[in-house]
């Protein structure tokens, strides 16, 4: 076990190489000037291009500005955004909130998804399993950025039972509707895999034995059914929560937070390629890390699986 | 809440005097896209204390429906039970509420199922599952069960049962496995256990502990057993009786010594036939030719009618009468049992 957690963590390595270097190359191929929007309304002064082009190693070949990049990254110098702050303080106070929006989402999906899941498997083929399959289907369906906007605008504008964009901060009151059409296309799949799941095991030998000892329905459905049905779906929640804490562009640009999504969405636009390469790198890492421990998550889950 | 729970502890009362267990026109219908399959057909059964009965027959002739319906763990549906009715101590099985009925399962009746592997949830510890048997029905703490389930795990001879009580199925062998569903079927002292095809998903040289082990708990608690078996070896050394089926009916039934000596219905006489011996050899297996029917169309007169060398007009056209009684004792479902029984069918 605890060699195989140092050889996954030795694989980081190599993958964290290989990622940060394909965003750096793309970050830097995408056409255009970046000292196009840095000095106002006027072009830039050559002096200012001069000793930035420097500063940044501009006039080498890439692999060489990749090599200072990560020369820089090892001394714990991850850049400076266009208004003065370093990357890593930017991400410090944008993490926070994305971390936030993911414990908000990831609520939905466990609270949410599973629940009416097993619901749907118990009642299956009846009106309530009929209606949740639809909706998931529509779920899974639209773009989050629709039913971002539809959610906005109905339970928002109209109604006015939501505020329609994050205060700063991120209050978790302001989060729920945000972290909901984060979680709506996985809460979808959450609620389709914990109800097939579910009704797989129902039809599994060991519920027949935990039937024939004797035991009430309701300890069966509990204990012997949905404790084993409910592997495979925290292992995709897991892994959603990996993919949620690298920040929701999307959803983040809807409502207006100002999370890891925003930050990068931000440095995007602007061109500040520093920034978008440290904090992709960031999450990559965070997503390998959460990857190993779903991993191993899964080992507790599952006894049968061993990591040696 | 706390009285509640009490009066569910503890096997429910039932009155000793009556037949340990009585079957009576038993039927048993899954309906499915295709159709209705009549599964089980009007079938009797009897069972007395310490005794061992046989079922005896192919896959799909009805053996593990029967047992199923017993112990009340058929899926219902697909599965319809149409008649009939279980009497457990003179107390109808069928009738009653779930409620009722599920204190009788693994404290009155216990199972013991073919696939271990499968049978035993794979994310919990076999002391785990052994030791839920004591919470559930006898109120004991989880340490106190934990005893228990190390000490079920002695009596069933799993060496090292202390040191393996925290062990999950897979690390256990094939025969340790059933060992373990063994342990389980005995641990509250049932006065029934079926043990549906036992041996079958074992090494031969496993099989024949795990027979031994099954007589001896059956002889230590005193129940009754169920043996459902297509295994004519393992019949002939622990069975008291026999019931053969075929495609859903009981084509004879009877004590075991006779049934062997001398069968009475010419599907058992093909089924002994079709035993390997250690006499005669070099002659070919004998296999009973043709497949039994499709129980969604089974054929108007005698089931057996179509691959049964005996077989005259009348079978393929009248049902044979249900119980044929023979020396008193013995029933067979064939228009010509009489003589099946003195002459043999060739």
């Amino acid at each position: 076990m605890g060699r195989y957690v140092v050889r996954r963590l030795l694989m980081m390595i190599p993958v964290l190489l290989g990622t940060t270097f394909l965003i750096y190359t793309m970050a830097w191929a995408i056409p255009g000037d970046p000292f196009a929007s840095r000095c106002g309304q006027r072009p830039c002064s050559d002096a200012f291009v001069a000793a930035e082009t420097e500063r940044l190693h501009l006039d080498k070949p890439l692999p060489v500005q990749y090599a200072y990049f990560l020369g820089n990254m090892a001394k714990g110098d991850f850049g400076t955004t266009s208004n003065g702050q370093t990357v890593l303080e930017a991400t410090e106070k944008a993490f926070p909130i994305t971390v936030k929006l993911t414990v908000v989402a990831i609520t939905f999906e466990l609270v949410l998804g599973i629940g009416i899941g097993i619901l749907a498997a118990l009642r299956r083929g009846g009106y309530l399993d009929g209606f949740f399959l639809f909706t998931s289907l529509v779920a899974i369906s639209f773009p989050s950025f629709v039913i971002g906007f539809v959610l906005q605008y109905l339970l928002g504008v109209k109604l006015g039972l939501f505020s329609v964009t994050v205060g700063s901060g991120a209050p978790w009151g302001d989060l729920i509707l945000p972290g909901f059409v984060l979680a709506s296309l996985s809460l979808a799949y959450v609620l389709r895999l914990t109800r097939a799941s579910l009704l797989e095991t129902l039809q599994a030998d060991h519920v027949r034995t935990a039937i024939a000892k004797g035991l009430p329905r309701g300890m069966v459905l509990r204990k012997h059914v949905v404790r084993n049905s409910l592997i495979p779906v925290l292992t995709y929640i897991g892994a959603d929560v990996g993919a949620l804490l690298g920040g929701a562009i999307v959803t983040e640009g809807v409502f207006n937070i100002q999370g890891i999504g925003g930050l990068l969405y931000h440095a995007m636009r602007i061109r500040e390629n520093a920034t978008v390469v440290s904090v992709t790198t960031l999450v990559v890492l965070i997503i390998l890390l959460v990857n190993l421990l779903v991993d191993l998550l899964y080992a507790r889950l599952d006894p049968r699986i061993r990591y040696e | 809440m706390f009285s509640k729970k009490t009066e569910e502890l503890g096997k429910p009362e039932v009155d000793e005097n009556q037949p340990l267990l009585r079957v009576r026109d038993l039927s048993v219908v899954f309906r499915t896209r295709e159709g209705s399959a009549q599964a089980v057909n009007k079938v009797d059964l009897d069972l007395a204390r310490g005794q061992t009965l046989a079922i005896l027959g192919e896959s799909g002739s009805g053996k593990s429906v029967s047992a199923k319906a017993i112990m009340g763990i058929l899926d219902m549906p697909p599965a319809e039970i149409t008649s009939g009715t279980i009497e457990f101590r003179g107390k109808d099985l069928l009738t009653m509420p779930e409620k009722e009925r599920r204190l009788y399962r693994g404290q009155r009746i216990a199972m013991v199922f073919q696939d271990a592997l499968s049978a035993l949830n794979p994310v919990y510890t076999v002391g785990e599952q052994i030791g839920e048997l004591f919470q559930v029905h006898r109120g004991l703490s989880r340490k106190d069960s934990k005893k228990k389930a190390i000490e079920m795990m002695d009596r069933v001879r799993i060496p090292g049962a202390a040191a393996r009580v925290g062990d999950y199925p897979h690390q256990f062998s094939g025969g340790m496995r059933q060992r373990i569903m063994i342990a389980m079927a005995i641990a509250l002292d049932p006065d029934i256990i079926i043990a549906d095809e036992p041996t079958t998903a074992l090494d031969v040289t496993v099989q024949a502990q795990i027979m031994e082990l099954l007589a001896e708990m059956r002889r230590e608690t005193g129940s009754g057993l169920i043996l459902i078996t297509h295994d004519l070896g393992v019949v002939a050394e622990t069975a008291d009786v026999i019931s053969v089926m075929y495609a859903g009916r009981t084509v004879e039934h009877g004590p075991a010594v006779d049934v062997f000596a001398n069968p009475a219905h010419p599907y058992t006489v093909g089924l002994m036939e079709s035993m390997p011996r250690l006499t005669g050899a070099g002659d070919r297996l004998y296999a009973i030719p043709g497949l039994p029917p499709s129980l969604l169309n089974i054929p108007a007169g005698c089931p057996f009618a179509p691959r049964c060398p005996r077989a005259e007009d009348i079978c393929r056209q009248d049902p044979p009468p249900p119980a044929v009684q023979l020396d008193g004792i013995r029933y067979a479902a064939c228009h010509f049992a009489e003589e099946v029984v003195s002459h043999g069918i060739h």
